[in-house]
């Protein structure tokens, strides 16, 4: 194997500008790690060889004529495949687009392509984005690189092990409640969520637009960093994202971690989370403080109903959403005689079974006779959510915090049990309804060998504490430990 | 089980929804939606009369553009990925009873 796979993005530029290596043979070993063990991962949906190679050989006459070039020219990446590339293919890990190709550009790919990335291909994901362990892809599971018996995390499962299985140094996710932090913390890489409007969603297929963001997957906290400094800022496609000064995320990372104050909210520790978790939580919170942090006991006293709150909130939004797809104007239709009855067929074909369940909780949840009872009631828990985080962040820099209450679970283990899947998000989704950011860098290997990830969160637009706390961790932890081999 | 959803309740929630839900699904899946709903019933114990809703986390004002035009997709492009056309147009099963095969 070459030693370009265990390199982080940074190292993969600084090889690139010296000439060591080309894109294209950076392309090539990517496609044959790719190739070598899939089969097994199930990251990957669509892995395109010619467009990869054609991105790959623009960005060595980049590199060869010095022109234009940036920390991601050459780069090879991986994008979930509920972002829209032209020309590749886009099914959102539903059947309902099995044979949908993307007609235009996602802002957020748009500009990784810009910096010269090479998109190598589509990651596989929870259908739609919905799902906690990547199993509800209409395609295919996806297994944790860890150890094949579990499951990676969701609803980013292929783009966190394409990442972990270094496929590729870094990769695309979407979280709108979990989704990047989740998979990053199960699969042993760090995976950010940016506050709401801070990257833009155009040319993503929505999910929960009120709780959607775009965030990248990378195996160091800088790379992380990196790749968000390309993809933050306004786009007039989306009119949520702000028009805001995009900070310097890579200076931040250098900040170090005096004097920062580290707020752990003692709801989030406890009853409730794997024992083991707790310890690696804590044990990189205390290396933080003997590193100048300040460590602050804090509250966020609603944090029992942010479940709750959640799955009225997305399904109602998701089910808005994916009545779109009808069969009309992209995607696989199923035969009907009439109009309506083609629009019935097409979604039953379509649809998995829990978008079908968390369409059908979203309508009945907005539906005449419930809407105050249930929808209305979460919209306003939802303020109490957001005012919890907002009054903490008065107090402290960063919050840290377990990712999930315990490392991967198996395959198979919570499939048919909704609910159960639904409260592995408990200490995820807060941040999405409250908007702020979050990342998952990991901090530990459990007791079966598989990693536990640590939760540092920032306040809306604050960014630069996160990545300050979570890159003077990384650089104070020393944690190593081997890669997982999947290949065999 | 719960009382929060009926059979009933789901199949005509269903039929809003443009979804057909089995026979042999719909006693799992009322069950399954039942369990959820009694989980969010927890938001009860919540003092919400005095609340306002938060419906988006960002307080945005004017964020629409300048009307300006600007290129958009062709037609062809648009039609690329439908199931059925006659292009310009997206071709649908009949809509109307009696009405002509156009």
């Amino acid at each position: 194997m070459s030693p370009s796979r265990d390199w982080s993005i940074e190292e993969t530029a600084a090889h690139l500008r010296a000439g060591d290596v080309t894109a294209v043979s950076l392309a090539e070993e990517a496609l044959a790690r790719i190739a070598a063990d899939d089969e097994q991962l199930g990251a990957w949906l669509h892995v395109d060889r010619e467009h990869a190679l054609t991105q790959a050989q623009a960005a060595d006459d980049r590199l060869r004529a010095g022109d234009n070039i940036t920390e991601l020219t050459g780069v090879p990446l991986a994008i979930k495949d509920n972002f829209n590339v032209v020309g590749l293919p886009a099914t959102a890990g539903s059947k309902i687009l099995g044979d949908y190709v993307a007609p235009y550009e996602s802002t957020a790919t748009a500009r990784l392509r810009r910096a010269g990335a090479v998109l190598v291909g589509k990651t596989n994901l929870d259908e739609f984005a919905m799902g906690s362990s990547g199993e509800y892809s209409g395609f295919r599971p996806t297994k944790n690189p860890w150890n094949l018996a579990y499951t990676p995390g969701g609803s980013s499962s292929g783009s966190a092990v394409a990442v972990a299985a270094r496929h590729v140094p870094g990769a695309l996710g979407t979280d709108t409640g979990g989704s990047i932090r989740l998979p990053a913390s199960h699969c042993g890489v760090v995976g950010v969520k940016p506050s709401y409007g801070r990257v833009s969603r155009y040319g993503i297929f929505a999910f929960a637009s009120s709780l959607d963001q775009v965030g990248p997957f990378a195996r160091t906290v800088r790379d992380g960093a990196l790749l968000l400094q390309h993809l933050a800022g306004h786009d007039e496609r989306d009119a949520t994202t702000v028009p805001l000064a995009v900070p310097n995320y890579l200076a931040a990372c250098e900040r170090g971690l005096d004097g920062l104050r580290i707020g752990m909210p003692r709801e989030y520790f406890g009853p409730g989370i794997q024992p083991q978790v707790e310890e690696a939580v804590r044990r990189a919170i205390q290396v933080m403080k003997q590193n100048g942090a300040e460590v602050l006991d804090v509250s966020l006293p609603h944090t029992p109903y942010c479940v709750a709150a959640y799955y009225l909130i997305a399904p109602a939004e998701c089910s808005s959403n994916l009545a779109r797809y009808d069969g009309v104007r992209y995607g696989v239709r199923a035969a009907g005689d009439d109009l309506g009855a083609m629009y019935t067929a097409t979604r039953r074909h379509g649809f998995g079974p829990e978008v079908t369940r968390r369409i059908l909780l979203g309508a009945f949840a907005l539906s005449a006779g419930y809407y105050d009872a249930y929808y209305l009631k979460a919209l306003k828990a939802r303020t109490l959510i957001r005012n919890d985080f907002l009054k903490v962040f008065n107090e402290v820099d960063v919050i840290a915090a377990p990712v999930a209450p315990e490392p991967a679970i198996r395959l198979g283990e919570r499939l048919d049990d909704p609910l159960a899947m639904y409260l592995s998000d408990i200490l995820t989704i807060g941040v999405n309804l409250a908007g702020i950011c979050g990342l998952s860098t990991p901090c530990a290997l459990s007791s079966e060998g598989l990693p536990i990830g640590l939760q540092l969160l920032g306040p809306a637009f604050g960014e630069e504490k996160m990545f300050a706390a979570a890159a003077g961790y990384e650089a104070m932890a020393g944690n190593e430990w081997p890669w997982p081999e999947v290949a065999r | 089980m719960s009382d929060k959803i009926s059979r009933e309740t789901v199949m005509h929630i269903a039929a809003l929804a443009r979804l057909r839900v089995d026979e042999r699904e719909l006693d799992t899946l009322t069950r399954r939606m039942g369990e959820i709903l009694d989980y969010v019933a927890r938001l009860e114990e919540l003092d919400l009369d005095a609340v306002e809703p938060t419906s988006h986390a960002v307080d945005l004002q004017g964020a629409l553009r300048k009307d300006v035009t600007g290129e958009s997709m062709n037609a062809a492009l648009a039609l690329a990925n439908a199931p059925d056309k006659a292009a310009p147009f997206f071709k649908v099963p009949k809509v109307i009873e009696g009405g002509g095969d156009a």
